[in-house]
């Protein structure tokens, strides 16, 4: 952990003894800490519906944690009026679920997006970025079509471009690997570190695509039932004896994170009821 | 959608939204009776108005005048004031005749003013000489019936 | 006795809920006004969104004016032709579509054409996190997406009022003076003797320009409010559609009452 983790300059953001729940009563998470140093990328991972994407909203100002703090540069972001967060966020770069590629626009239009709103910059600059970003991603041949004409391998690194576009100090990546085929992924995810130490930003990637991530990343993160569960380097993660981690690299369907939901035992549920 | 396209058709939209409302305005509504241009008031008293409104039109031989701005009883005449705004460049005599009038059975209620050949005009506020009250057909119809029973009264006789 | 308690609870329960909503709707038509600058510094996105609203609801409102302008005057040839009063027909098609119905059916149209399709695209927009993306981007989606859209269907509304009244007058022309033969004068004149400017047509593009708000603040409000599932759109959708359409309604009963009472 040292290793990656050293002094507080060098952290792009961290979380430390963080609790939210989106409801008072059910907490998503609980007491989590983690720091994201300068230039490097981690990987949050976990099974679905386990917080992961929360964290990412946590980063982003989108919800606010019920205690602890959160802090993205040196700024604590629930501190932060709506004017700064905006600010703070200009050097965000989000990649969702989806790509969420704007619709109604071309490709084009899209990486150019966020330029034309944040900057005063000519026309024929932004036209010179948004192919820089585009050849980036291998999709400057792309920039005129629609996004409904785009693979799902294409539209996500069409909203990778877009993402970079402003030169983020730190992407947040949520789950850039779903739905893709595994030589997009592979695509995807040299993408990913790729762009980290050319434009040397800082990732997030919130994943459970372990072997993908195994593979780029400098650092994991691994979160279940709203605690961090494991953490370490790729090769301490790939030979921990940690029985959840071992589950989650193996896909045993029945382990620490258990197949059945939890319900009455067998013999009371089927024959109670047909004794009644 | 092409930048320019798309603002040429709002353009044209625009346009001829622009121009409906003009026709609007000026063939189906008259824009020009409308015109706010100064007039001079003048009053009429009358017994009784029957159904006249306010804004109902001021006729001339048939032309429209001006308008009727406001309606009041007077307190100790027990008669009704019509204040009638007449443009401007509309004069009459002092001793025109002011009737309440109704186009047709059904129509509107109007005033009509007949003028008459005195050599002074009527100015702001100044009152019209004669008025004719509105025929109430209830009253006309019932005076009818009287006549027709007192003569079939006499005829028994 | 547990029955009418239940039932006052749920009426209770209902018209809590029903504030609560419209204090949303109150707390959002404010956010957006507040953000409405950006709508006019940039001016193309509201342009599109005219586009969009009121260039592709033309045609719509176009034929619906010109059908119910001549069956207007059709039914009213026949209705005022016993009384002997058939050369009032242009006054009746005149002020009826320009006091009531051309508004009012006009903004009918509108919320089913415009204010359904602006509804569905946020709620798309929401369900596919492009608004969440947004945001992260730093951009306000009131500013970058709701209140162009808001004022967009806003300045459109008038006008596709104003072409609605006007195409069924027209239409009421083809019928009576064209088809039936009523002399083209009187039609025309006697519509112009009735129809005042300050109280019939201004006041229709003073209830327009309200519908309009009406249906807009609606659409764009259920866009943003939508449950970020494909039933969630749909629903959004047929919201939209009906609550603007009651709306729409109610509101105008109430101008009515101030506008021409006693007219």
């Amino acid at each position: 952990m040292s290793a990656t983790v050293t002094s507080s300059q060098d952290l792009v953001a961290s979380l430390t003894n963080v609790r939210f729940g989106y409801t008072p009563e059910q907490s998503v998470l609980d007491n989590i800490t983690m720091r994201f140093p300068r230039g490097k990328v981690v990987a949050i991972m976990g099974g679905s519906g386990c917080g992961k994407t929360t964290i990412l909203r946590l980063l982003g100002g989108e919800v606010h944690p019920n205690t602890g703090q959160v802090t993205v540069n040196d700024q604590s972001v629930p501190d932060l009026n709506k004017r700064a967060l905006y600010a703070m966020r200009r050097k965000l770069g989000y990649l969702s679920q989806f790509g969420a590629l704007f619709t109604d626009m071309s490709v084009y239009e899209n990486v150019a997006f966020p330029l034309c709103e944040h900057t005063d910059l000519s026309e024929s600059m932004i036209r010179d970025l948004v192919l820089m970003k585009l050849n980036a991603v291998g999709l400057r041949g792309a920039a005129s079509l629609r996004t409904n004409e785009l693979s799902g391998g294409m539209a996500r690194r069409v909203a990778l471009a877009r993402a970079v576009a402003l030169d983020p100090l730190l992407m947040l990546y949520d789950e850039p690997f779903t739905g893709l085929d595994p030589i997009a992924l592979g695509v995807v995810g040299q993408l990913i570190r790729r762009l980290n130490d050319a434009l040397r930003i800082s990732s997030v990637l919130v994943t459970h695509d372990i072997y993908q991530s195994l593979k780029i990343v400098d650092y994991v993160y691994f979160v279940g039932q709203g605690r961090i569960i494991a953490e370490g380097t790729p090769d301490e993660i790939r030979n921990t004896s940690d029985p959840f981690v071992r589950q989650f690299i193996n896909g045993e369907e029945d382990g620490p994170v258990p197949l059945h939901m939890k319900a009455p035992s067998l013999t009371q549920d089927f024959l109670a009821r047909s004794a009644s | 959608m092409k930048r320019a396209t798309i603002d040429l058709w709002v353009g044209i939209f625009v346009a001829i939204g622009l121009v409906s409302l003009v026709f609007l305005a000026l063939k189906v509504g008259n824009l020009m009776t409308w015109s706010r241009a100064p007039g001079y008031h003048i009053e009429a008293y009358f017994d009784n108005i029957g159904g006249l409104k306010v804004r109902a039109p001021v006729k001339a031989a048939g032309v429209v005048v001006g308008r009727v701005e406001q309606i009041s009883l007077d307190p100790t005449l027990y008669e009704a004031v019509a204040t009638l705004n007449i443009q401007q460049q509309y004069r009459f005599s002092r001793d025109t005749i002011a009737s309440v009038l109704t186009s047709g059975l059904l129509g509107e209620v109007y005033i009509g003013l007949d003028v008459g050949g005195d050599e002074e005009m009527l100015g702001e506020g100044d009152r019209v000489g004669k008025t004719q009250s509105a025929i109430v057909l209830e009253k006309l119809v019932g005076q009818f019936m009287l006549n027709q029973a007192s003569s079939s009264a006499t005829k028994d006789h | 006795m547990n029955m009418a308690l239940n039932a006052l609870r749920r009426l209770g329960n209902a018209t809590l809920k029903t504030l609560v909503h419209l204090g949303f709707i109150c707390r959002f038509f404010f956010a957006v006004l507040r953000h409405s600058p950006a709508a006019f510094f940039r001016f193309p996105l509201t342009m599109r969104e005219i586009y969009f609203a009121g260039v592709l609801s033309l045609v719509i409102i176009l034929v619906s004016g010109l059908f119910i302008g001549m069956v207007l005057a059709l039914q009213g040839y026949d209705i005022l032709s016993t009384y002997g009063a058939s050369e009032s027909l242009g006054v009746l098609v005149a002020l009826a579509m320009l006091r009531e119905l051309g508004p009012v059916v006009a903004a009918l149209l509108f919320a089913g054409r415009a204010g359904s399709a602006i509804t569905a695209e946020i709620g798309l927009m929401k369900t596919t996190e492009q608004l969440l993306a947004m945001e992260m981007m730093a951009v306000d989606p009131l500013a970058r997406v709701a209140a162009p859209r808001f004022w967009g269907g806003v300045i459109s509304m008038p006008l596709l009022a104003a072409l609605f009244s006007t195409a069924a007058i027209f239409g009421a022309y083809l019928i009576a003076v064209q088809l039936i033969g009523m002399d083209n004068g009187a039609f025309w004149g006697n519509m112009q003797a009735a129809v005042d400017v300050r109280t019939d047509v201004m006041n229709s593009m003073v209830k327009s320009l309200v519908f309009g708000v009406i249906v807009t603040l609606t659409a764009v409000f259920e866009g943003f409010d939508t449950k970020p599932t494909a039933e969630g759109v749909s629903s959004a959708t047929t919201r939209t559609v009906v609550h603007a359409s009651l709306a729409i309604l109610a509101a105008d009963f109430i101008m009515t009452i101030f506008m021409f009472r006693g007219v």
